[in-house]
């Protein structure tokens, strides 16, 4: 799965095909969700991980589909909504924006490159926690604090996990 | 639109999804007032385009009120126009008739209330010259009108017959020049000759200048003329003015002054007394004449039969006092005894001398004199008083 740097920015349409399997699609995603909710708990510190959010960046990356993308995304937004105290379609909304942009993105580029792979993670966990911060604001009446610090810490912390992340992914592909 | 969809289906799904999510976030979320967003949301949304559903609304519908149908607005104005003219006419054709019944009742009470037999006359037409002052009543020879009988109305004398035909007669107005008729002032004191001049006002004529009349006093006829008999109002004095050889005095029929609807004519005249003065006028109180020194002050003591109930009583006692040798004011003997005085009254006949000398004798009390029809035309011919004047 190792690419050169000259095919890196090609199209994806000049690239390989890959696809998964259909039981990817709901287990990964499920564990990611689980991970989200129980890891946490016995582990505070890695409450950071955004994990559902790592696993709709690279479902969406690696799918050439943009709806699949942002069906992807609204999918597991919208489990994690119902896990956890916040009204459905606040995760729902943020990661189908995500899961169409990134799947935009995968659709015109190579993001086989685990450098692209952690700049994207890293901006897509910005722009998710910022728009979870705007629809706060706007719909829930909420005052949360705009902590673009730490939201930088962490994004650079996911972009860390979501390469490795990425990395193990690649795995369960299977190239047409 | 389908091929917009799917060039950018991508997109379309997107906003779809994304649209759909909001919706299942705003009913789930509640504003700060607890009311769920997606209620906000449908009203804010719907709200502009009621807004806007009912400005064009309120617009064509206004529109279509004020213009559109505006011709119906011009026909119904029309039409109410048409209604109100109808019932000003209706209004005064009413008021009329009112005044026609009112007329008729009040010349009913009039015609009752005279001794003179009259015959209600209605104005049927106005005579055709210019300075003629004539008009036509639907009251003719038929029902017993005769050349020269006198017309009037409640309020006064209106002229006479000239001219009495089968259906019609004619009847010189007073205001015509060639119209005479004798008049006496209201207290008696001034008599003349009533003449028409073929304008509003009359004039009354041969009244020396020696006679006291002023602005503002009565006349009435006084029965000269065989026409009008004695005692119906004719005029007010307007104007005097003292003139070679008689007064010039101008007065205002006030039997003309309402307008000519109906009339009374009088088929058979009865005099009457003059009036005291009208209602309008406000009563004066004249106190009684002095006495005159040449008349003896005491008729009885003159030898003079009694006139009053106090001369009789007073004769009574001085003839019961001389039958018993009493001598009134010497004081040298008793008091006479006046007992049984009152069974022993003198039933004194009423003097001649107090009543007028062409009046016949006085009629028994309780008895009603009964003039006939004959009697007063025949009073009338002699120019005598009758009725109640002589009362």
């Amino acid at each position: 799965m190792a690419y050169s740097s000259g095919r890196m920015l090609l199209s994806q349409s000049d690239g390989p095909v890959s696809r998964f399997r259909a039981w990817v699609f709901i287990v990964i995603p499920l564990l990611a969700i689980l991970f989200q909710v129980y890891v946490p708990l016995f582990f505070p510190i890695l409450s950071f991980l955004e994990m559902p959010l790592l696993v709709v960046v690279y479902l969406a990356l690696t799918q050439r589909s943009q709806v699949g993308g942002l069906l992807t995304g609204a999918l597991i937004g919208l489990a994690q909504d119902s896990l956890s105290k916040n009204p459905l379609g606040m995760f729902g909304v943020c990661k189908t924006l995500v899961g169409y942009f990134a799947a935009s993105v995968g659709v015109h580029f190579n993001v086989d490159n685990t450098v692209i792979r952690m700049l994207l993670s890293f901006f897509f966990y910005f722009f998710h926690q910022f728009f979870y911060w705007v629809m706060q604001r706007m719909l829930l009446a909420q005052q949360p604090a705009f902590d673009y610090q730490s939201w930088l810490l962490f994004g650079a912390l996911n972009a860390v996990v979501g390469a490795s992340l990425f990395h193990f992914l690649d795995k369960l592909r299977a190239s047409a | 639109m389908e091929s917009f969809v799917n060039r950018y289906r991508n997109l379309t799904i997107l906003l779809l999804v994304i649209f759909a999510q909001f919706l299942l976030l705003a009913v789930q979320v509640k504003n700060d007032q607890d009311v769920r967003i997606i209620r906000v949301w449908t009203v804010t949304a719907v709200t502009p385009f009621a807004r806007v559903v009912e400005l064009l609304r309120g617009g064509s519908v206004g529109f279509i009120r004020n213009y559109i149908l505006l011709h119906d607005e011009d026909a119904e104005n029309r039409r109410l126009r048409e209604q109100v003219g109808h019932l000003k006419l209706e209004n005064i054709f009413l008021k009329n008739e009112l005044n026609t019944a009112e007329r008729a009742k009040a010349l009913g009470v009039f015609q009752a209330r005279i001794p003179s037999k009259t015959l209600a006359a209605t104005v049927i037409g106005t005579g055709a010259g210019s300075n003629a002052k004539v008009v036509y009543v639907d009251a003719g020879s038929s029902r017993g009108v005769e050349r020269g009988m006198a017309v009037v109305t409640p309020d006064g004398i209106v002229g006479k017959v000239i001219a009495a035909y089968p259906t019609a007669s004619e009847v010189l107005l007073a205001t015509d020049a060639d119209f005479a008729a004798g008049v006496v002032s209201q207290d008696g004191g001034v008599r003349g000759t009533l003449k028409g001049q073929g304008t509003p006002l009359l004039k009354v004529d041969y009244v020396p200048i020696s006679e006291k009349v002023q602005a503002g006093q009565w006349f009435y006829t006084s029965g000269d003329d065989r026409i009008f008999p004695r005692g119906f109002p004719v005029g007010i004095v307007r104007s005097v003015r003292d003139a070679q050889p008689f007064k010039e005095i101008l007065v205002d029929p006030v039997g003309l002054q309402r307008g000519l609807e109906d009339v009374l004519i009088i088929t058979q005249g009865v005099h009457q007394d003059i009036p005291p003065t009208p209602a309008t006028d406000q009563p004066v109180y004249i106190a009684p004449p002095p006495p005159d020194d040449s008349k003896p002050a005491l008729p009885a003591a003159a030898g003079a039969p009694p006139v009053t109930e106090a001369d009789k009583l007073r004769q009574a006692y001085q003839a019961s006092g001389e039958a018993q040798g009493h001598k009134f004011g010497s004081g040298e003997s008793g008091p006479p005894n006046f007992t049984g005085l009152t069974t022993s009254l003198p039933q004194t006949p009423a003097p001649a001398a107090a009543l007028p000398a062409n009046a016949g004798p006085k009629p028994a009390p309780g008895v009603t004199t009964k003039t006939t029809d004959s009697t007063r035309h025949s009073n009338q011919a002699n120019g005598e008083p009758t009725g109640s004047q002589k009362r």
